[in-house]
């Protein structure tokens, strides 16, 4: 009984315990909702299906919201990634739009390098903004979402404009061993940026920033440095998930590419179980808080209830997942609930030394 | 932080209190873009010109005024643009199944203060980022929109569009609209509750370090709940100068702008950590936005995203310029 009571607290207490909870809790009423939901089949050696379809669609949200990990793990955050999806978007569309041969490879790449390179610009401008001027990071990077907008609209001039172009649709439809392209690109960034965290020391350096820069910066690390950095990874993330988003759809839309990305990638990250404060980040806790995003958008479209209206259930979800992490609100939560029975919380103390 | 005061009297050749200079040069460059207009366009130095920018922007005006009392005491609010989207489409459908005006004034009034009660208690109570409850807030008024109806609304109520018609001039020909009274009626009292009042300087000392004020015996929570709610307030007054403005309620309308807002006060001079910053900088930090408005509409040539970027261009400048006279940033 004792063990079996502490190794329930340990499970409600893992930090990942209350997200997957949700996402279970929500897959579970798809599938009562609609018998057929969680069934997968193979279709011209390309495999369809509900969960397939939120894993490729949370593809570019899981790609902005890693990046926006590392910059709320350094005590920043950044708002422009919006805005340099769409710039991105709409720098490889134009570039793709004006050659002859939309489907040549060599002009995609091309395409992509370059708006990789723009992104790079942008991030590095984020990121002088941030580590070098020292602007608050909310604001720097308002700048550049309130601006990229307008470039990003500079760049098209206003027009939505269409491309045909098979490679690089490829990026946001195409199929690899069955599965959508974009899950495997999204994967490889994950591992690409676990890799590099968890693998290295500079998980634990960007952690040591978030925690305290200045600190950080006489023990040795070059703070200033790595929230340079995470400003710059973000922004290729962002570009990459902007191609995503337009590859999807074929069209680059200044206005409407990325719109909010910032908000649901913030979103993301905070149910994953990353303070908004900096200093501890949780790679695995990001995914999974962009995967529930995009099975409550999935379920609201399921369910016929107008999109927009969906924005409810997040406001919803938002504040269910935020206040159960509160620690205040645990902490009241768990206080009134050991008070109810007088007796219990001196048999608790023991109990609870056990497992530690 | 005490670098910051011990700098000041370093510099002794400077004789502008620091404090005003970000809303000095504001002032400077709303002076310089209307010169250029004027200079430019023989119809800008028309009255009307400058009236109009203040008919088109009263709500902002309003909403601005709300945040500045957010944003001094260190924190944001995210939910404005959704508050006052939400308040208009509420109004168009409580007139429309036939509610009297005054009723509808009433109720409209009062959702807004209650939702931003709600973010301030929990921001407070359950110390959850202000970021993080004001974007749920977001979500929640702009689902209510939606959830109230998918398309627009129009008002036909008497009282709205005597109110949205009604012209308040000179004989010569011209005038305000009454929403434009009510916005500087809102900003006169949110000058004097910030400069003269109790609430006022805790605001300011809860912005500057909330730690000091708390040790002062200030209350925090108190003030910080009613910043939130201050916001809602205005966010629900502009929401109803709103649908004067435009006679009907639009669930997609006011998207992003919340970023207009923001960027309005930082530009009229308020710093975005707290405790520095004045409800006159942001009036002319909304008359910098609706001036460059007004002088790209005139040019004709330049299309509108140009807006954008000269707004993000001039929040860079005042950043900068904030930075570079050291008022203190985190």
């Amino acid at each position: 009984m004792n063990d079996t009571m502490g190794r329930y607290r340990t499970m409600i207490g893992h930090r990942l315990f209350w997200p997957i909870a949700v996402l279970v809790v929500m897959l579970a009423a798809n599938t009562i909702y609609r018998p057929g939901f969680l069934s997968i089949e193979l279709k011209d050696g390309h495999l369809y299906g509900s969960p397939i379809d939120i894993l490729r669609l949370s593809a570019p949200l899981i790609l902005v919201a890693l990046g926006m990990t590392l910059v709320i793990s350094t005590g920043g955050i950044d708002l422009s990634v919006g805005s340099v999806c769409a710039i991105s978007g709409a720098m490889a569309c134009m570039y793709i739009s004006k050659q002859p041969d939309q489907n040549s490879l060599t002009v995609v790449l091309t395409a992509l390098a370059m708006a990789l390179g723009v992104a790079l610009v942008l991030g590095v401008w984020n990121g002088v903004l941030v580590a070098v001027i020292g602007i608050q990071p909310i604001i720097a990077t308002l700048i550049l979402m309130v601006a990229g907008r307008g470039l990003a609209q500079l760049i098209t001039q206003g027009q939505i404009i269409t491309i045909n172009s098979g490679p690089f649709r490829g990026i946001g439809l195409g199929h690899l061993l069955t599965l959508p392209l974009a899950i495997f690109i999204a994967l490889a960034a994950a591992l690409l940026v676990a890799a590099f965290t968890r693998r290295t020391a500079l998980g634990m350096i960007i952690e040591s920033v978030g925690g305290n820069a200045e600190a950080s910066r006489l023990a040795g690390i070059r703070s200033g440095r790595v929230i340079f950095l995470a400003y710059v990874v973000s922004a290729v993330c962002a570009a990459i998930a902007g191609f995503m988003m337009t590859a999807n759809v074929s069209s680059a839309d200044g206005n409407a590419v990325g719109l909010w990305v910032e908000l649901d990638a913030i979103l993301a990250v905070v149910i994953g179980g990353t303070s908004l404060a900096g200093g501890r980040f949780f790679l695995s806790g990001t995914i999974l808080g962009a995967l529930i995003i995009q099975t409550l958008t999935t379920t609201v479209y399921a369910m016929n209830i107008s999109p927009q209206t969906s924005l409810l259930f997040k406001a919803v979800v938002v504040i269910a997942v935020c206040l159960i992490q509160a620690p205040a609100f645990r902490a009241k939560f768990s206080r009134r609930r050991r008070s109810a029975p007088p007796p219990r919380p001196v048999a608790d103390k023991p109990k609870e030394q056990v497992p530690a | 932080m005490t670098t910051g005061s011990l700098t000041v009297p370093r510099r002794t050749r400077f004789r502008l209190p620091r404090r005003q200079v970000p809303v000095l040069a504001t002032l400077a460059l709303l002076l310089v873009m209307y010169g250029i207009g004027v200079s430019q366009y023989t119809a800008f130095s028309n009255v009307q010109v400058i009236f109009n920018v203040f008919i088109d922007n009263g709500f902002l005006l309003v909403v601005a005024v709300g945040m500045t009392f957010v944003i001094l005491t260190g924190g944001i609010d995210l939910s404005v643009g959704s508050v006052v989207a939400m308040t208009a489409m509420v109004s168009a459908d409580l007139l429309q199944k036939g509610l009297p005006a005054a009723l509808v004034l009433v109720i409209a009034l009062l959702i807004g203060p209650t939702l931003g009660l709600l973010m301030g208690c929990a921001i407070h109570f359950f110390d959850i980022q202000p970021f993080i409850v004001t974007l749920a807030g977001m979500f929640f008024a702009r689902g209510m929109c939606t959830f109230i109806s998918g398309s627009s609304i129009p008002i036909t109520d008497g009282f709205w569009t005597r109110m949205s018609q009604e012209r308040i001039g000179d004989p010569r020909g011209n005038f305000v609209s009454i929403s434009v009274l009510i916005a500087f009626a809102v900003v006169l009292v949110a000058a004097y509750v910030l400069a003269y009042t109790r609430l006022g300087r805790n605001v300011y000392a809860i912005g500057g370090n909330p730690q000091s004020a708390l040790l002062m015996g200030l209350p925090l929570g108190r003030t910080r709940i009613a910043v939130y709610t201050i916001s809602g307030l205005c966010s629900a007054i502009g929401g109803i100068l709103l649908s004067f403005y435009t006679l009907s309620g639009a669930p997609l309308i006011a998207v992003g702008m919340e970023l207009d807002v923001i960027a309005a006060v930082v530009i009229g001079g308020t710093v975005l950590t707290g405790g520095s910053g004045y409800v006159f900088g942001t009036v002319l930090g909304v008359l910098v936005l609706g001036v460059i408005q007004t002088l790209i509409t005139f040019d004709g040539s330049l299309n509108s995203w140009w807006t954008k970027i000269v707004i993000g261009g001039l929040l860079f400048a005042f950043i900068l310029l904030q930075r570079l006279i050291g008022i203190r940033y985190k």
